[in-house]
């Protein structure tokens, strides 16, 4: 006897499904696999919150750790040795009964600067990577979606003319000037309507053609920076500049703008041709959304995890300044203002030089290996099995 | 071809021409005098800045100093500010001192990145790879200084031998071989320090390139055709592999310039990096730019023998 | 059933992919039999586990994640999947070889063409130079690669890719194997290379009395060369039989859907037929039969019993016990 046929059910057409993840979600599970990546993170987040509790606990005017207070009488003590009550003041005991972490050549707690010093790395660190990457993602962007477009001959034209006519006028020759800068802004509106009318050419084929586009002259300037070595061009400018922790942050971050530069314009490059974006042109999406809404969250990808390296990075050259001396001045302490300090007495006391650098060490360490896992879960490749 | 040498060799001359510049305003629009002439300074009396500034032109406009400076420059007859030696007998000087830490550095960056890298994208995940991705790691966290104050003490307390300067001191009338042992030793920790962090970079980037090459099928087919695991690993895949890494020479040439500040300032080795740093302190504005210029030409150069040498030995290149 | 031994019999093959928390069963459980001169297609959509189960046959299956759970694989005579790699290597471009699907990708871009051929060669036999050198002139000719001397010094990017898929086709035949797997050759080509193609290999199998198991998923260039057919679905094999049984009398669901998809002048002015839904993945593969939730003729048994292949006669055999019952 023949079995009746099952009715058609179009909701088991398909089976049984993998199980739906977002794909924030997915990446997430794909860090979370690495395990080193994850230490790096949990690393991290612990720096995060010591330096927030640092900055917390020893500013203002009675901290609750001080790390400016001097105390010549207790120089050079070790890690753990107890106070010489006696020849103290009350209130320049250590707050935990002992010296945690010893004191420096100038009696002051280790410990202390140590939790200064970590807010001032983080900062040093996120705002010079911060200027870095906001540079660096605008040059880029411009030069990858705004790449064929640039300056005109007309525009340089008009401007040549404008800027002539104001020198002439301020040098004397007051008509000269005068006219020079009236034809200069006649050009100047010409070039400016010759683009949005169309077949209404005032001006001839060859001044509207581009004279140098946004790519070369941003590639240029790319190549420029390039040719001088990172350290000594920080070095040099940091030298001859007023010693400042805005100066130190702004300098390395205007020297590393050019990494993220070559990412984003490589990933806006690819993506401008791929079909999602003509789509989307095609439907009748203005620019700036197609910049913002799609192409930017894939460009974001390597920018992230080269800015986590280099924030690990900045701090590095930080302390490898400080070395030199020029790094951050005090009052401010920093990790490698500590380290610094300490290499005058490595043999009689060598905490000074072993516990920022190996607190140095680990938090650099979980950098890398955190932003080498947000590269492993962000490549697409390996998130398709 | 030659277009692309005569169009390549324009553009360099044009960055050159503009990193000149924009080296020569950082330096001078700087706030400060060079420390010759600051009028603070009381070991100059006025007669002696104003004749200072006389014979190096710094009275007169910007643009005008700039065509002076790069005038001595090219007819070599540039003197520092400091003792009035000549700056690029200075220049050669400290380069042949750091020459021989470059050259080992550089040896043995590239002798021992490359086995490493190779046997770990092979092995990937076995205990070799993972170690050494441990190592390179800890290597590349480590402040300079810090893991150089560690080897020092080491060396010093376990071995016994001095690591400071090229030579020890006193060592003149020693027989040849033990000054040829004692210029070792001196030059070994400091080319090493140097190497670590190039190592680590380095057998990284190779470890990444060796494993995307694998990963494709031309290596596959090179397995369908019975060829035993040592040909495809060594002649398919690594052959690609090296492809970036040729280029790669090219950029060596800048860091014959180069000379790690610190490492220098730790061994109080007398080379181009401390000669530069002592000039950035004594405000010595012909010595900063002309290393400036001599290793922005040798990044240029170094740049364009990579296109070269990339044009070379990629056969889907060819212009 | 054929009276001669098979040259190469696939036994109830299993090949499973370990995910993180998954397992992706892309072949599961799947046997057929190539016999000498014969040539056999294997046909199924995208992700059924052809190339999956050809690319076991030469131990090619990348070791995590892969790993092969089940079966054998019998080569004259003998069980090559407990082979090691050394003796594998002895077989791989020697008596069995394979044909890729993308050739720009399938040759290395920075040896010439004559290398490459070469190293086929010299891998397996001991050959002088300029021997070596002439068999690789005469492979090209026997391509119909016009100029084979130039041709010998070209890099793979320099041909077309007609040009390069005959490369690929003279560096499998270089040893006269006595199988050559060919996956998906010509999906990567124009229509009218793939005709020149498979006309080729065609009078080379009648020459050299090879057997090809040709992998695909169109049916056009099945009808045209195969002499037995193996419809794979979902890793399972679910029906074979020799060309005129599986085209003109199909026995199972999935086959007379894809036969019906073809379009046809008679079916002109129609809708295309199409089978509604999806194939399933290799890890979440449904209960019983996998097809039975696309299945029209599916019935309550199918949801939980998977069935066996069921004799239809004359070595014609089906997965479907429904439409077997038409018999």
């Amino acid at each position: 006897m023949m079995e009746e046929p099952l009715t058609e059910n179009t909701e088991i057409l398909d089976g049984p499904q993998a199980p739906k993840q977002s794909r924030f979600a997915e990446r997430f599970q794909l860090f979370n696999q690495n395990r080193l990546a994850l230490v790096g993170l949990v690393i991290f987040l612990a720096f995060f919150i010591t330096a927030v509790a640092g900055v917390v606990l020893t500013s203002g005017q009675d901290p609750v750790f001080n790390p400016a207070l001097v105390r010549l009488q207790e120089k050079l003590l070790p890690p753990f040795s107890r106070p010489n009550l006696e020849t103290l003041k009350a209130h320049e005991a250590p707050t935990l009964g002992i010296y945690l972490l010893g004191t420096d050549d100038l009696g002051r707690d280790v410990f202390a600067r140590m939790l200064q010093g970590a807010w001032v790395s983080l900062t040093v660190g996120f705002v010079a990577v911060g200027i870095a990457v906001i540079v660096g993602i605008f040059m880029g962007g411009l030069a990858g979606y705004y790449g064929q477009g640039g300056i005109c001959y007309d525009q340089i034209l008009s401007l040549l003319l404008l800027l002539s006519g104001i020198i002439f006028f301020f040098l004397g020759w007051v008509k000269l000037g005068c006219g020079l800068f009236g034809v200069g802004i006649i050009i100047f509106i010409l070039s400016l309507t010759a683009r949005r009318a169309k077949g209404n050419h005032f001006m001839p084929g060859w001044l509207r053609k581009t004279a140098f586009s946004f790519d070369t002259l941003i590639m240029r300037m790319v190549d420029i920076m390039l040719c001088f070595p990172s350290f000594f061009l920080i070095l040099t400018v940091v030298a001859l500049l007023p010693a400042s922790i805005y100066n130190i942050m702004i300098i390395i971050g205007l020297t590393s703008w050019m990494g993220t530069t070559r990412f984003v314009r490589a990933e806006f490059l690819s993506l401008r041709e791929q079909d999602f974006v003509s789509a989307a042109k095609a439907l009748g999406v203005g620019n700036f959304r197609i910049i913002f809404r799609h192409m930017m969250p894939n460009a974001i990808a390597p920018v992230l995890v080269s800015s986590t390296i280099g924030i690990a990075t900045a701090i590095l050259t930080e302390a490898g300044l400080s070395f030199l001396g020029f790094g951050v001045p005090p009052p401010y302490a920093t990790w490698g203002n500590i380290l610094s300090d300490g290499k005058r007495f490595i043999f009689d006391a060598p905490w000074l030089t072993f516990i920022p650098g190996v607190a140095i060490l680990i938090v650099v360490l979980c950098f890398n290996l955190f932003g080498e896992g947000l590269k492993d879960a962000l490549n697409p490749k390996l998130s398709q099995e | 071809m030659f277009s692309f040498i005569g169009r390549s060799i324009v553009q360099k001359t044009i960055t050159l021409f503009f990193v000149s510049v924009v080296s020569f305003l950082i330096i001078h629009l700087a706030p400060g005098e060079p420390s010759q002439i600051d009028p603070m300074n009381p070991k100059f009396t006025p007669e002696m800045v104003e004749r200072f500034q006389k014979e190096f032109h710094l009275d007169e406009p910007l643009y005008v100093q700039y065509v002076y400076f790069y005038r001595d420059l090219f007819t070599g007859k540039i003197v520092s500010w400091k003792d009035n030696q000549s700056v690029l007998s200075k220049i050669w000087e400290r380069f042949l001192n750091s020459l021989p830490l470059f050259i080992v550095g550089t040896l043995l960056t590239w002798t021992l990145s490359f086995p490493v890298g190779i046997r770990s994208a092979i092995h990937r995940g076995g205990i070799y790879d993972r170690s050494a991705t441990f190592f390179s790691y800890f290597l590349i966290s480590i402040p300079g200084f810090f893991f150089a104050y560690i080897l020092i003490i080491l060396v010093v307390r376990v071995f016994h031998v001095p690591v400071i300067g090229m030579e020890t001191f006193g060592m003149g009338d020693a027989p040849w071989p033990n000054l040829f042992m004692d210029r070792i030793w001196h030059l070994l920790i400091p080319s090493l320090l140097g190497a670590t962090g190039g190592i680590a970079v380095l057998s990284r980037y190779v470890r990444s390139q060796m494993l995307e090459v694998e990963g494709q099928d031309y290596v596959r087919t090179a397995r369908a055709k019975g060829l035993p695991p040592d040909q495809v690993h060594y002649k398919h895949a690594l052959r690609n592999a090296l492809l970036p890494f040729v280029t790669m020479f090219g950029l060596i040439l800048p860091g014959l310039i180069g000379g790690s500040v610190i490492i220098e300032s730790i061994f109080s080795w007398p080379g181009m990096g401390r000669m530069a740093y002592e000039a950035i302190l004594a405000r010595d504005y012909p010595i900063i730019l002309t290393v400036n210029f001599l290793s922005a030409v040798l990044v240029l150069a170094g740049t364009f023998i990579s296109d070269l040498l990339y044009l070379a030995v990629d056969p889907r290149i060819r212009l | 059933m054929r009276s001669e031994k098979p040259l190469l019999s696939t036994q109830d093959l299993k090949v499973y992919f370990y995910g993180r928390d998954k397992i992706s069963r892309a072949v599961d459980g799947v046997s057929y039999n190539i016999h000498a001169g014969e040539t056999v297609c294997l046909v199924g959509e995208s992700g059924c586990g052809k190339t999956v189960s050809a690319l076991s046959a030469l131990g090619l299956i990348p070791s995590p994640p892969g790993k092969i759970v089940g079966g054998r694989i019998i080569f004259k005579g003998k069980d090559i999947l407990g082979l090691d790699d050394a003796a594998m290597q002895k077989i791989r471009g020697n008596q069995i070889s394979m044909v890729f699907q993308e050739p720009l990708t399938s040759l290395n871009p920075v040896f010439t063409i004559g290398d490459q051929i070469g190293e086929a060669i010299s891998t397996h036999e001991v050959i002088g130079q300029d021997a070596l050198e002439n068999r690789c002139v005469q492979l090209l000719r026997d391509m119909e690669i016009p100029s084979p001397e130039q041709r010998l010094k070209d890099y793979p990017h320099q041909l077309s890719g007609g040009q390069r898929q005959r490369v690929m086709i003279a560096m499998a035949l270089a040893c006269n194997p006595d199988l050559i797997i060919a996956d998906e050759p010509t999906t990567a080509l124009d229509v009218t290379v793939q005709a020149q193609i498979l006309n080729l290999l065609k009078s080379v199998q009648e020459k050299a009395s090879m057997s090809i198991l040709y992998i695909t998923h169109d049916l056009g260039v099945v009808s045209g060369i195969a002499d037995r057919v193996y419809v794979m679905y979902a890793g399972l094999i679910v029906e074979e039989g020799n060309t005129q049984q599986v085209f003109g009398n199909a026995f199972h669901p999935y086959t007379r859907g894809l036969l019906a998809s073809l379009p046809d002048r008679e079916k002109r002015g129609q809708r295309l037929h199409n089978i509604p839904g999806t194939v399933p993945n290799p890890a979440y593969k449904p209960e019983g039969c996998p097809f039975h939730p696309r299945c029209s003729h599916a019935v309550e048994n199918c949801k939980t019993v998977l069935p066996e292949m069921i004799s239809l006669g004359n070595d014609h055999w089906s997965r479907c016990p429904v439409l077997a019952r038409e018999l």
